[in-house]
Order: structure tokens, then sequence, then C-alpha cells
């Protein structure tokens, strides 16, 4: 059996949620790798360099430059005949594109995949994680996207795939690219952050949630929100952290201020070490939280700053 | 210009789901049942269309069993104009779904349908984008903001870096996120309206379509909860256990 994995990258580089679908792609067979986009021939550099990687597929033409769902779903329709399962990291990339390809394929996609039993079985997240259900495809080929958090990522550095050029079929022409509007930020990725530092509804307003940033400047931390938070305005959407946002696993995740709505708690109650800082002493983030710090959380961050500068 | 927007009755999203003890899925008998919160939104934005006078008539269906009259009530009493019923007790998949949708879509030509992004039952995010391959058309996914002009909508959507623009050629998809628009309560007097509009039932044989899911359900299970764990009194004790205990920092 050979996958083929869509990969997501940035300026080149490839995306470690896509370098984990290798990682649960290599649990099924021979692991082709498809690279589009206006960067296409970088990421094909990078994606031969993957360990695991038979072939790099890339698609450097015009018509999918732009990465829109409907030229790249129907180049994925045209590359599926060899290929037993399609698979993408679970990225707003993936969502987009990898259901419009099934449908063109006949198959109803195996989205958000946490376990692989088999070629035909696989573990899934329902009702935002409140239920796991094992699932098994009776469709001949099988489309699925993968949790990152589930999947340990392939090094970066290791292997030697060649590359070959594909071609984007013609005629999608429905849709145009206008631009992008990305959030500017020197912190790592949320979803690959090693420390998360989140805020909630209890930061306030959007000044007082910049006060999260000294904190996160000292642990190395990506910052999150809750959808409270994002919906308040304090910070842009791509900050979230739930059931509709982002899906993290760090080794630390320190929630401050947020309640733990169990769409926020589907988001990250999968990270190694969970604490949290809420004034509420009944907050149900306390329910899952490893340290739970009753109190003002205006006074406990200049505090940990604090503690954190002394030596350890 | 015609919008159809379908909806999804759900277990209501302040409800946490148990899974029943015999593992075959999520207990649905006696628990409070709602319209899918995205789907609301979908419904709020084709009615500001209608505000607007951009869109002249909003059509809702909804595939599911008897009781999803409701949801298609709600959204009426919302300002939907009129609606179609799928009736059926079997699972509702996206790609069956998708298929009964493109039936619907082809016999109502509406020039733009705008669905919720995801249902939170099944988690699946993807309806939406297989109606866009089924029928063709282009697709605006995760919009949270929605502009109609010239024949075309021109759709903001929530990307994983931020916000990403496109342009798409009407007639086309779009799926509603969450910062799309806050919907709006029914008031009485339109629930009592609603009651009055048009409801045609028909069923996904009616249009041709085979519900026969293609994930069976092995199982459904609880995830392993974590546990409570302990209570700091302090910064400097957090910090202590954070560098000492968990070995985190």
């Amino acid at each position: 059996m050979t996958v083929l994995v869509l990969l997501d990258h940035e300026a080149g580089a490839i995306r470690q949620a896509s370098r984990s679908a290798i990682t649960a792609a290599s649990k099924l067979g021979d692991v082709d790798v498809l690279v589009v986009g206006r960067n296409a021939a970088d990421a094909a550099d990078a994606a031969a360099k993957l360990p695991g990687v038979k072939k790099v597929l890339s698609a450097a033409d015009t018509t999918s430059a732009d990465e829109l769902a409907e030229p790249v779903a129907a180049l994925l329709v045209s590359l599926a005949d060899g290929y037993s399962h399609i698979l993408g990291g679970s990225s707003a990339n993936s969502k987009n594109i990898l259901p419009r390809a099934a449908a063109l394929l006949d198959v109803q996609p195996i989205p958000d995949v946490v376990e692989i039993i088999d070629a035909d079985t696989f573990v899934r997240p329902i009702y935002a994680g409140s239920a796991l259900a094992t699932v098994k495809s009776s469709d001949a080929k099988k489309v699925l996207t993968v949790r990152a958090s589930a999947f340990d990522p392939v090094a970066t550095e290791g292997g030697s795939a060649p590359v070959e050029s594909v071609a984007t079929p013609a005629g999608e022409d429905t849709s145009k690219f206008i631009g992008t509007e990305l959030s500017q930020s020197e912190r790592p990725e949320l979803e690959s952050a090693r420390v998360v530092v989140s805020g909630g509804r209890g930061m306030q307003n959007e000044e007082n949630f910049k006060l999260l940033e000294p904190l996160a400047d000292r642990l190395g931390a990506a910052i999150g929100a809750s959808r409270a938070a994002v919906d308040a305005g304090f910070v842009p959407n791509d900050y979230q952290v739930g059931q509709t946002g982002k899906i993290v696993a760090p080794e630390l995740y320190i929630a401050m201020g947020i309640s733990g709505a169990i769409q926020h708690l589907a988001g990250m109650k999968d990270s190694k070490v969970i604490v949290a800082v809420n004034k509420d002493p009944e907050a149900p983030i306390f329910q899952i939280a490893d340290y739970a710090l009753v109190g003002d959380l205006f006074e406990v961050l200049p505090a940990l700053e604090a503690e954190l500068d002394k030596a350890g | 210009m015609k919008v159809l927007v379908p909806v999804k009755r759900v277990i209501d999203y302040n409800i946490k789901p148990r899974v029943k003890a015999d593992g075959t899925g999520v207990e649905t008998a006696g628990v409070k049942m709602s319209m899918n919160p995205f789907d609301e939104i979908a419904v709020e934005e084709a009615v500001r269309l209608k505000e607007k006078g951009v869109a002249t008539e909003i059509v809702v269906v909804s595939i599911g069993e008897a009781k999803s009259q409701d949801t298609l009530r709600t959204a009426m009493a919302m300002g939907a104009d009129r609606s179609i019923l799928v009736e059926t007790d079997s699972v509702t998949e996206p790609l069956a779904v998708a298929k009964v949708l493109k039936a619907l879509v082809d016999k109502e030509k509406p020039d733009l349908v705008i669905l919720g992004k995801q249902a939170i039952d099944d988690d699946m995010n993807a309806t939406g984008q297989m109606l866009a391959g089924l029928l063709g058309w282009p697709q605006g996914t995760f919009a949270s903001k929605v502009e109609l002009h010239d024949g075309k909508a021109t759709v903001t959507r929530e990307i994983d870096g931020g916000l990403q623009t496109v342009e798409l050629a009407l007639p086309a998809i779009v799926t509603a996120d969450l910062r799309l628009n806050e919907p709006r309560y029914a008031s009485l007097p339109n629930i009592m309206k609603a009651r009055k509009k048009p409801m045609e039932k028909i069923t996904p044989a009616d249009v041709g379509v085979d519900m026969t899911p293609r994930l069976s359900i092995v199982s459904v299970a609880e995830p392993t909860g974590r546990k409570a764990g302990i209570k700091v009194g302090s910064a400097a004790e957090l910090v202590a256990k954070l560098r000492n205990e968990a070995k985190v920092i």
C-alpha cells in the first residue's frame, strides 16, 4: 500500500502538523507526499529530506499557486489512483481541501484521527472530545486528517527522496485568492510549542491580555486564548485553542483566567502538565489541572515572573 | 437571489454528552436538543442578507429524524421563509448529506448555500466542502465575513495563521465560523408566525440518495479522564513544583 500525504508548508518549511501526518501515514504503508503552492519548489526540497518519505510530488504551477481548495482537490483526485489512503494533518488547509477531494472520490472522510488501528479502522474524538469513536471505513480508498498531538513528528533531516513534478488540472477558476492578513509573531507556533500560556475572559481586555507576554517570554511559550477571549476581541482568531480552534498538547499548558468550558478543554486536555490560575475555586478547569492556583491572576502574574527570574 | 441553509439538530452545546453503557454511541434520549450553533450563525447570515435586500428568499433544509422539524421551525422563526425536512432515521454522514443537498440544490437553484462549518456532534467539518465538490462550485470555508457584489462573494476565512480573503463566482458555498455574526433569538411573535410557514417533507429515497453509512461504529468510549491535581498556595510553590516535581521548566 502507498499513502499520499498533502503537506502544509510556510515559506518552504514543512509545518510540524504535516510531519506528524507522515508518522501516521508510515503506519499504513509507503509514503509519498504532495506539495503545492507558491513555494512548492523549496517545500519539495525540504520534504525530500524528511525521513520515511519515498517520493515527493511537487505542483509548482500557477493553477494551484494559492493553494485554494478547488484546484488542489482536483489535483488530489487526479493523483488518487495509485493510493490506498490520502492524508493530511488536521490543519485549516487540510480541512478545507480534503473533504472536497473525498466527495469527488465518493469517499466519506475521517477527520481528526488520533489512533490508527488498521488500514480501515481509526479512532477519532466526537462531541468535542467527550467521546472517542472507533470507526471502520468500507470505502475502497480512505481520506483522513490526523491530529498532530497524537503522532510524534518525523525529524526534518535524514531522508533523500526523489522529487517528481506534477501538474494541477486546469479549469477550476471560480475562486480567486485576494490576500491574507497573518498574525506576526516571533513566538513558537501554538501547535508545536513546548509551553503554551493561554488567557481567557479573566484577562478582562486587550491591554491586560498583553500582560501574558512577559511570562510567555520567560518560558519560551506560545500564547493561546479561549473562545471567550477571542470573541471579546482581546486577540485574533488564530489564538483560539479548543474544539473549533487549535488542538495543542504541549509539555506545559498554563491557563490564566480560563473557566474551562468543554469546548476549550477539547483543545488542550492532552497537555502533559496543566496549570490553572483562576479566582473562582469552582472553575471547571481545576477539575483537569495538575496544579491549581486560586487567586487574582493580576497578582499571580508578576509573582510568577519574579519566581522564574530567581535561579532555578 | 435565493439562499439555501442546511441546519442540523444536535445535543445542546451546554449539555455534557454521556456515552451509552453498551458503547454503541452517545445517549440522546431525554437530552435537550438544539440547532447546531454554527448553523444558527449560517441562518443569521442569510436573514441579514435578506434584511439588506440582497437575498429574496431563504430556504432551510434539515436531514434527520422527524423531530428535526423543531429545528426548521426555529430557523423560520429567525427569518427563513420556508423549509424542507428530509426525514430519515439513518446516521447522517456528510457524504450522504451532501448528496441529498446536491439534489435539493439542483431543484431549488439557490445562488448561495450557507452552512455551519461543523456540527458539534460528529465534529466532521466536511459537509460544505463536500457539497461544493459535488456541485463543482467554489467554496469559502470558515468564513468570518461575507460580502456579495456583482455576482461574486468576497469571503474572509479564518485560517491557521490569521485570515485569508477569497473571491468566489456565484453560485457558491460558504461555511460559517464563530465570528461571522451573533445569531438573534427568535421573538415570540416570530415563533408564532413560523408555525404557519411552509414545510415540505420528503425522504432521501425521493431524491435518489442511499443513506447507508460508509463508516461503521465499532465502539464509542469515554476518553481516559484527567484527574484534578493538587492546589498550590502561591506562585513560589507553583514554580517550585513545576521545577522539581513536574520538571517541565
